[in-house]
């Protein structure tokens, strides 16, 4: 087999930033030009661009690709470049500056390690100069070294350089950004871009391509706890494998793995790869990589695994801080599309904290709108509970996107948990599910037996509406079609179970027959119930105890109402029974709880 | 043993493979047997465990290097793919041809050709193994890249793309390319051919006459490089000291031909 020779070479992503026009791409073009680190030819052919357009060279036409950068002499969009100097590699990128383009920006910064933040020295610090540097902030990146460029304009005077120093620190200070360095240079004439300036005798600090020299490389997320966000499960051949990249810590097989926020829990068989001798049996923060599981649980793609000790925060609603690019307005109230690693769910904004003024700090006017390109500080809910980390625990796991329509819209860190009215449910259903004793039958085994998977139909509506009929005639119909169905009515409880209780603890009431309808499901049954004396926050209350089995919520009314939230179905009662039970089998088999033909064998999404 | 940077990039493109393949239904990738597409796809087993779930898409201009077609046959048998070959072959009838003009000729036979066949089949989501390193429009690319309704590249427009989330959502009749090699470079390329002891076709290598291959595209606008590295050992070698573009040798390199190819659809 080939090997590689191994070199000590490491690499980092660092982004040049700063106000339009101060000079970055002329700072990246210069530094590659007098390193000697651009293909033969190249200085050449911008040199024939700039003769043809009659301007002068410009260093910053070897990465502006396009015409129309280069005729506007702006940067539009970011370039990802490859600069190789003393055995450390880099992939430098050009960001541009100007506002309409803050999220290319963005792109280019939030995969850096460390960045250069430019200033023109006659210009001085300007609005994206401290935009930028608030977002180089919220983006995590903390090494920082601030080039003070175009110090032939202002005669390369020492006091000029000082004041930019002095006042952009105190800014930084503010975010909690130390920079390490402060570097005088005239990008355009090459001072203190890859040589030490005779010009500026008064400073005895690195040049540019030093400064690169001293940033750090992050450390590596291993040591913290371990987070496996599922991105798929695969079924190619007889392995199933749960394939996802790992966002921090470690996995080994024989380690017990919580799944959250489904509380699913297996141990680690395997650990799969291709073309990899010998067969790896652990895989660390950064790898791509897929497992299987000693047992055949029902996962799906955006949970996320940890530790049973350290497993994340689950919550429908948290703290943070997001900065917004899209088209429209972010609006209190409107439905957005929440990404958190591989985590899709429907939220929105339901408070906003304050308005960030990224140029002095202060909080703005309160509003019900945050406009493109503002930074905010907000509380967001989403549909249905998701686990994630506050940033400043877990990066990958503590930060999300919101899309707007087709877009990627906005980019947010976690910054505080907000416990819900189901945060305690939730915690119950947690502890449970973990502590859970499992016999030697699992959900898959008697689903494969059943014919189908376990789910709860709950049954809403008025007086006379013919709720507890349709649920008679669904669990007749099922039953009748060879499922494996039973009918749940809350009135059981009272006389047994509820015995104890005092008629008016209407919670209680609610968590036992959460409780109950938990462990009917765990049998693998289709759970059809009625629950007259429970209204809508109670319905989300036996959500959260039996999450994530399938529910379907299905309302019966008389009158033209709206039907509580998060109803599947609804219906006009009383009448067409056989239609609506019919509905409803349907609905079970697009949820893949019901295979599609009887007899057939199921099509789970576990594939089984 | 592949050194820990090569590790990392192969790590994100598999997880773009992977979003990729979670997000678009109808999805393919586009195989030219030269190295990259040829890693792209040794990638692509690896992002789905010796599997490849999507058709590979070969464009046959016409003019490609016999040696090309040989090798395209023996691997797509070996490795169990799925080959879908386009044509343009009313342009071809019409006698295009190089000597029409460069440009001209990879819109008709290459970026039409490429457009009829994602038209004809519906393809929402098409892989490339496009790099950053390789050109200055490139440079500027997305991970996940969308084209118009007419395949057009709106570089003014692109998608924000942070912390691994990308354009997976779209109007209809728009698609999305996808770039997993965005980040990586020639050198990396033969470095991760050279860890995984990939296949490679033997045009890359000088076979005695001094001359050898470093980037494949049709017969007629490639030329052979003056070069003796018959292994990839010798290449690599011969990398670290080059000073010389790799596109050096590709005709549609010369002045703003890539820009005006790109924006209409070009690979
Ligand atoms: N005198 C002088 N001019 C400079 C210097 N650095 C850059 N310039 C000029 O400033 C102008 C803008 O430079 P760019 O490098 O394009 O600026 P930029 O920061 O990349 O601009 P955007 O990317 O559009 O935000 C060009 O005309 C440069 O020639 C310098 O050190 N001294
Ligand atoms: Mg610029």
């Amino acid at each position: 087999m080939a090997t590689a020779i191994a070199r000590p070479t490491e690499h980092l992503n660092i982004v040049i930033v700063g106000h339009v026009d101060h000079g970055k791409s002329t700072l990246l073009g210069r530094l590659y030009a007098d390193t000697n680190s651009l293909p033969e030819g190249k200085l050449d052919k911008v040199r024939d661009i700039c003769r043809q357009q009659g301007k002068a060279f410009e260093y910053a036409f070897l990465f502006d690709a396009f015409l129309e950068e280069q005729e506007q002499g702006i940067t539009i969009d970011t370039a990802r470049t490859f600069f190789k100097w003393q055995d450390r590699h880099y992939i430098i990128i050009d960001a541009p500056g100007h506002k309409e383009f803050l999220k290319n920006m963005i792109s280019g910064a939030a995969r850096a390690e460390a960045a250069l933040l430019v200033i023109d020295a006659q210009e001085g610090i300007k609005e994206q100069s401290k935009k930028h540097g608030y977002l180089l902030s919220l983006l995590g990146i903390r090494q920082v070294a601030v080039v003070v460029n175009k110090m032939d304009l202002v005669g390369y005077r020492q006091d000029v350089f000082e004041a930019i120093e002095k006042e952009y620190r105190e800014f930084l200070s503010q975010l909690k950004v130390t920079p390490e360095r402060f570097v005088p240079v005239s990008a355009k004439l090459g001072d203190n871009i890859a040589n030490k300036s005779a010009n500026m005798p008064w400073y005895g600090g690195t040049t540019v391509l030093d400064s690169l020299g001293l940033f750090r490389k992050e450390t590596s997320r291993e040591q913290q706890p371990l987070r496996f966000p599922v991105q798929d499960v695969y079924k190619f051949d007889a392995r199933r494998v749960i394939a996802g990249r790992i966002a921090a810590g470690r996995v080994k097989v024989g380690d017990r793995l919580v799944f959250s926020p489904s509380n699913k829990s297996a141990l680690v068989k395997t650990v799969e790869a291709f073309n990899v001798e010998p067969v790896p049996t652990e895989a660390t923060a950064g790898q791509s990589t897929g497992i299987t599981l000693d047992e055949q649980i029902f996962i799906e793609r955006g949970e996320i695994a940890s530790r049973e000790d350290s497993a994340p925060l689950v919550s429908t609603t948290f703290r943070c801080n997001l900065f917004w690019m899209g088209r429209h307005p972010l609006e209190v109230g409107k439905k957005y599309l929440l990404r958190l690693a591989t985590r899709e769910v429907e939220c929105e904004v339901a408070i906003i904290h304050r308005i960030i003024d990224a140029s002095d700090l202060a909080s703005r006017e309160t509003r019900t709108i945050v406009g493109r390109n503002e930074v905010a500080e907000l509380t967001i809910r989403t549909k249905a509970p998701i686990a994630f980390d506050l940033y400043s625990d877990s990066e990958v796991t503590g930060r999300f996107v919101l899309v707007d329509q087709y877009d990627v819209s906005g980019g947010g860190i976690m910054t505080e948990m907000v416990t819900d009215e189901h945060t305690v449910l939730r915690e119950e259903a947690r502890q449970r599910d973990i502590a859970w004793v499992k016999g030697d039958v699992g959900a898959d085994d008697r689903a494969r037996h059943f014919g189908h998977r376990a789910a709860l139909v709950l049954i809403t509506g008025g007086r006379y509406t013919g709720k507890s009929f349709l649920a008679r005639r669904l669990e007749g119909q099922l039953v009748a079609d060879g499922r494996h169905s039973y009918l749940l009515d809350g009135a059981n409880l009272r006389r047994g179970l509820d015995a104890d209780m005092a008629e008016e603890d209407t919670k209680e009431t609610v968590r036992r027959f959460g409780e109950v309808a938990r462990l009917l499901i765990d049998t693998g049954l289709i759970v059809v119930s009625t629950t007259n004396a429970f209204g809508g926050a109670d319905h989300q209350a036996i959500r959260t105890l039996v999450h994530p089995t399938p529910v379907i919520a299905v309302h019966m009314s008389k009158a033209e109402e709206e039907p509580p939230p998060n109803t599947d179905l609804a219906f006009p009662g009383p009448k067409d029974y056989e239609a609506i039970a019919a509905q409803i089998i349907t609905e079970l088999k697009t949820r893949g709880v019901l295979a599609e033909a009887l007899g057939a064998k199921p099509q789970f999404h576990y594939s089984i | 043993m592949m050194n820990s940077h090569l590790r990392q990039l192969e790590d994100q493109s598999v997880y773009i493979f992977r979003e990729a393949y979670k997000h678009f239904d109808n999805l393919a990738m586009l195989w030219s047997m030269g190295k990259d597409s040829t890693v792209l796809l040794w990638l692509a087993r690896k992002a789905f465990f010796g599997h490849v779930p999507f058709p590979l898409l070969h464009i046959d201009t016409s003019y490609k290097i016999p040696a090309m077609i040989e090798y395209r046959d023996r691997f797509a048998r070996e490795w169990r793919l799925e080959l879908v070959i386009g044509q343009n072959k009313e342009a071809l009838a019409k006698g295009m041809n190089p000597t029409l003009g460069r440009v001209e000729c990879c819109t008709a036979l290459k970026t039409n050709g490429l457009k009829n066949l994602i038209a004809e089949k519906g393809y929402q989501g098409i892989i490339l193994g496009v790099r950053a390193d390789e050109e200055g429009t490139r440079a500027k690319e997305r991970y996940f890249s969308p084209r118009d309704k007419h395949g057009d590249w709106d570089f003014r427009e692109q998608p924000p793309e942070l912390w691994d989330q990308f354009k997976t959502t779209f109007p209809e009749g728009t698609h999305i390319r996808i770039h997993p090699l965005l980040d990586w470079t020639e050198i990396n390329i033969w470095e991760y051919i050279r860890a995984e002891n990939i296949p490679i076709i033997d045009l890359y290598f000088d076979k005695g006459e001094g001359t050898r291959y470093r980037s494949l595209g049709c017969a007629p606008c490639t030329t052979p490089i003056k070069s003796t590295a018959r292994t990839v050992d010798e290449i690599i070698e011969e990398l670290r000291k080059t000073t010389v573009a790799e596109r050096s040798g590709r005709a549609q390199d010369e002045g703003r031909g890539m820009e005006l190819l790109r924006k209409d659809g070009y690979m």
